[in-house]
């Protein structure tokens, strides 16, 4: 069963990638910064772009497009890097641009439809409504592979 | 009570109190009849069983306790100090050593005392006598006819403020030497405003003012506990003094919100000794005045270092090592910004802004040797617990040694200091099993018989030098091969082409053991192999000095830190990685038509040598941009013995480099030991050179 958050306001980030909205809880968002030099990782799994420097740590980056298995695409001015802190790990996500901070109702997230899209529904949450938008929640717990990195442990 | 965020600050110091006690009790061996010593173990045991009982561990509070009887009786003379009492004090220390390992996994924590405790007592009535005899004659006080006697005073009707205080054996020593030297004892009751915060604080302060003119010999709550704020609004002490009581009065009394509810001198012969309950050693009270006047006399004689060892309170702060890498991490990111700001000036170059950044250069280094500074660790802390191993060894196999530490103050990072335990352990248990010979063998070869064990540690240039030295048989290369052929290791061929120093060496290789049978102390399979894979990975390495009859040197040298290293960055396509410089034996050129195939592994020769190569653009999935050159660079690097090219596109040059994990979700890759962060802010990796290869 998928925890769902029960409080009744929602705080997400709202992002664009591949021409749909996606969003993420406020409370893993670090900060959000423009692209940065990303040093390649050789040997890394598919979807890690490489490895940052934010003010002096090594953040490792995921390619959200990569990871969903969408069509990569060239970055622009618009592309940012999420920088995301579950438990004590911390990543940085690359999506096509930020577009605000929403509140939502939480009785407004739907659990995910049986299918949706091209994106393996194990990342996705549930789906947000607001006015006509559609929001597709990311289970970012499970897009860094949280689960995989404690079994190493 | 929840206690679990003490338990971190109770591990770490009832393992310092652990180690004073081991090393405090060696010292006593030597000096059975210094009472410092006596009573530095005293209050070290005191501490423990205070901490132990706050935090619910019964069975450490229980042993203590009965240690702490035994050691206020030998503290009052009544039983001598001998082997048998110093060897049961280290077997309570090994048993509270492996309570605190259960703790600290988790554990209980209660192993079975009941043992230690009954011997202990035993002890504490002076019914445990050396085996062996003695290596001082027992003391003068075991000569008196009677049986020993402890020493308590006459028993009359107390003052009634002192009911409540337990009046030990131990205390009462203090007392009445005291007294013999013409101190007055004055208990003093202290309240504290009931509005006072940091109550703690006013404690210390009431301590601070009496130990200027006194000594407070005993205070309930404990002082601990008054540190820790674990009483209410009063306390009591009893001090002692030369001070008339108006002065002591004053002393406490002029602190604000601290108040004097009562003081009252004590006299000794009015004291009334209130054992508690359990700490009955027993036939206590019975012959009250002759037996103090011999004892008195007897005290006398005695070196009382007393008022002198008072430990004097350094002033520390325990810091968690986060904290400093953090701090660390800071400084390097001003480093880079500072580089940057340096860039900018050259290109617009303004006097002012030139000066400021020469100033904010000075600034940065002094800052970046500071943060380098406060993660050192003096070495003491690894070589403190060698004496109490190496005397153990030495009994357990009839071998004299006497064990020099040098340099104990020679400081490393803290990360090293983790590490560098386990090798040198065994360093020393080799030299002692292996290197020393028998008294007997060293007798028919003219050596004095107790042999010396040098351990040292020194600094060489930027590097830590620490040497584990005997004076023991040596090593043999004509052995040592001969060995090693048998076993397989090499082949008679090899063996015959091999100089001394590599025959020496061979003992590194694994699998390799020279002891010709298999002792409980070293030989177990785990050999010098192991110790020089922990040592090259630290970036260090371990030579060896030896001769034949005259002892064998073991040389580690260690980079002060494994933090910041000195690696060559490489370009490998448009790509750049840093290669440490521990690991690099030379850099070369070499034109690609002379590199040949052996079994499908590209190698070229090396000066006659067999090089294997390593194109680290394969390796390393470099996309593949620049043409392939007339001339390819190759940086010869070593894994032990074995050594290989890597072919790199070109070399940047030398740099000092801050290591940094690329975090969780990137660890374990083949071929990454981790992340440096390059003075222009881009990241570039680390190769560990061992898995290329």
């Amino acid at each position: 069963m998928e925890k769902v958050d029960f409080s009744d306001e929602l705080q997400l980030v709202a992002f664009s990638l591949a021409g749909e909205e996606y969003a993420v809880d406020i409370h893993y968002v670090q900060e959000i910064n423009r692209l940065l030099n990303i040093t390649r990782v050789p040997k890394a799994p598919y979807y890690v772009e490489g490895v940052i420097n934010l003010r002096g740590n090594v953040v490792p980056v995921i390619d959200l497009r990569k990871r969903f298995s969408l069509p990569p695409r060239e970055t622009t001015d618009r592309t940012r890097i999420i920088i995301i802190k579950v438990k004590d790990i911390t990543v940085g996500i690359i999506v096509d641009g930020v577009s605000e901070v929403i509140r939502i109702q939480s009785s407004a997230v739907e659990p995910p439809p049986g299918l949706y899209g091209s994106v393996d529904l194990d990342y996705i949450r549930g789906v947000g409504k607001m006015d006509d938008r559609l929001l597709i929640l990311i289970n970012i717990e499970k897009v860094i592979d949280l689960e995989a990195l404690a079994e190493e442990e | 009570m929840d206690m679990s965020q003490y338990m971190d600050m109770f591990m770490e110091e009832s393992r310092e109190h652990l180690q004073a006690l081991n090393q405090k009790i060696l010292e006593l061996e030597d000096n059975p009849h210094d009472l410092g010593i006596l009573d530095e173990i005293f209050r070290s045991a005191h501490t423990l069983k205070g901490m132990s009982a706050t935090m619910g561990f019964e069975r450490i509070a229980e042993l203590t306790h009965e240690m702490e009887n035994v050691l206020s009786v030998l503290r009052g003379a009544q039983v001598a100090v001998n082997t048998a009492v110093v060897d049961l004090l280290f077997r309570c220390l090994d048993s509270l050593e492996s309570m605190v390992d259960s703790i600290s996994s988790g554990d209980t924590g209660n192993a079975d005392v009941s043992e230690l405790t009954t011997l202990l007592r035993k002890a504490g009535q002076g019914e445990l006598v050396a085996a062996d005899k003695p290596k001082e004659s027992i003391r003068e006080a075991s000569k008196v006819s009677e049986p020993v006697q402890p020493d308590l005073p006459t028993v009359v009707d107390g003052i009634e403020v002192l009911r409540s205080f337990e009046i030990n054996q131990y205390d009462l020593t203090l007392l009445q030497e005291a007294q013999r030297k013409r101190y007055d004892a004055y208990h003093i009751q202290v309240e504290l405003d009931p509005g006072c915060v940091m109550k703690s604080a006013r404690a210390y302060m009431v301590f601070r003012n009496l130990e200027e003119f006194g000594e407070i010999i005993k205070s309930v709550p404990s002082s601990q506990e008054l540190e820790d704020e674990k009483f209410d609004l009063s306390f009591e002490v009893v001090v002692v003094t030369k001070e008339e009581q108006e002065r002591v009065l004053h002393a406490v009394d002029s602190i604000a919100e601290v108040r004097v509810k009562s003081i009252t001198p004590v006299n000794l012969k009015e004291v009334k000794a209130q054992e508690a309950q359990d700490n009955d050693v027993p036939q206590a009270v019975k012959e009250p005045s002759e037996p103090i006047n011999e004892n008195a006399a007897l005290l006398k004689n005695r070196t009382t270092t007393e008022a002198k060892s008072k430990i004097k309170g350094s002033q520390t702060v325990r810091v968690d090592i986060e904290r400093l890498d953090n701090l660390m991490n800071l400084v390097g990111e001003l480093v880079i910004n500072k580089t940057r700001l340096e860039q900018i000036s050259t290109t617009n170059s303004v006097t002012e802004l030139n000066e400021t950044i020469e100033h904010i250069d000075r600034i940065t280094t002094d800052l970046q040797n500071v943060v380098m500074k406060v993660r050192m660790v003096p070495i003491e802390q690894v070589f403190n617990r060698f004496p109490r191993m190496v005397r153990d060894l030495a009994k357990e196999l009839g071998k004299e040694i006497n064990l020099i530490v040098e340099g104990k103050e020679t400081e490393l990072d803290r990360t090293v200091i983790d590490e560098i335990g386990d090798p040198l352990v065994h360093l020393i248990r080799n030299a002692i099993d292996h290197g020393v010979e028998m008294p007997e063998i060293r007798r028919q070869k003219g050596k004095p018989l107790e042999s010396v064990v040098r351990l040292v540690a020194k600094h060489e240039g930027n590097n830590v030098v620490i040497e584990v030295e005997d004076d023991g048989r040596g090593l043999d290369p004509q052995a040592l091969k001969n060995k090693a052929v048998q076993k397989g290791v090499i082949s008679a061929r090899e063996a015959e082409q091999m100089d001394d120093q590599a025959a020496i060496n061979l003992i590194f290789m694994a699998g390799f053991s020279t002891a010709e049978k298999v002792s409980d102390v070293s030989g177990r399979g785990v050999g010098l192999d192991a110790v020089r894979t922990k040592i090259e990975s630290l970036s260090g390495s371990v030579e060896i000095e030896t001769r034949i009859n005259q002892g064998t040197k073991f040389k580690i040298r260690l980079p002060l830190t494994l933090a910041i290293i000195q690696a060559l960055l490489v370009n490998v396509g448009e790509e750049i990685y840093a290669i440490p410089l521990g690991t690099i034996d030379e850099t070369t050129s070499i034109i690609p038509s002379h590199i040949k195939k052996v079994q499908n592994q590209e190698v070229v020769l090396l000066r006659g040598n067999v090089l294997p190569l390593v194109r680290l653009d394969n390796v390393l999935e470099v996309p593949k941009t620049i043409e392939e050159s007339e001339e390819l660079y190759v940086v010869v690097v070593r894994k032990g013995e074995k050594k290989a090219g890597l072919i790199v596109d070109s070399l940047i040059g030398q740099q000092e480099i801050v290591i940094k994990s690329p975090g969780k979700l990137l660890q374990g890759i083949s071929g990454i030991a981790g992340a440096a962060i390059l003075g222009n802010g881009h990241v570039s990796l680390i190769l560990d050179v061992g898995t290329l290869f």
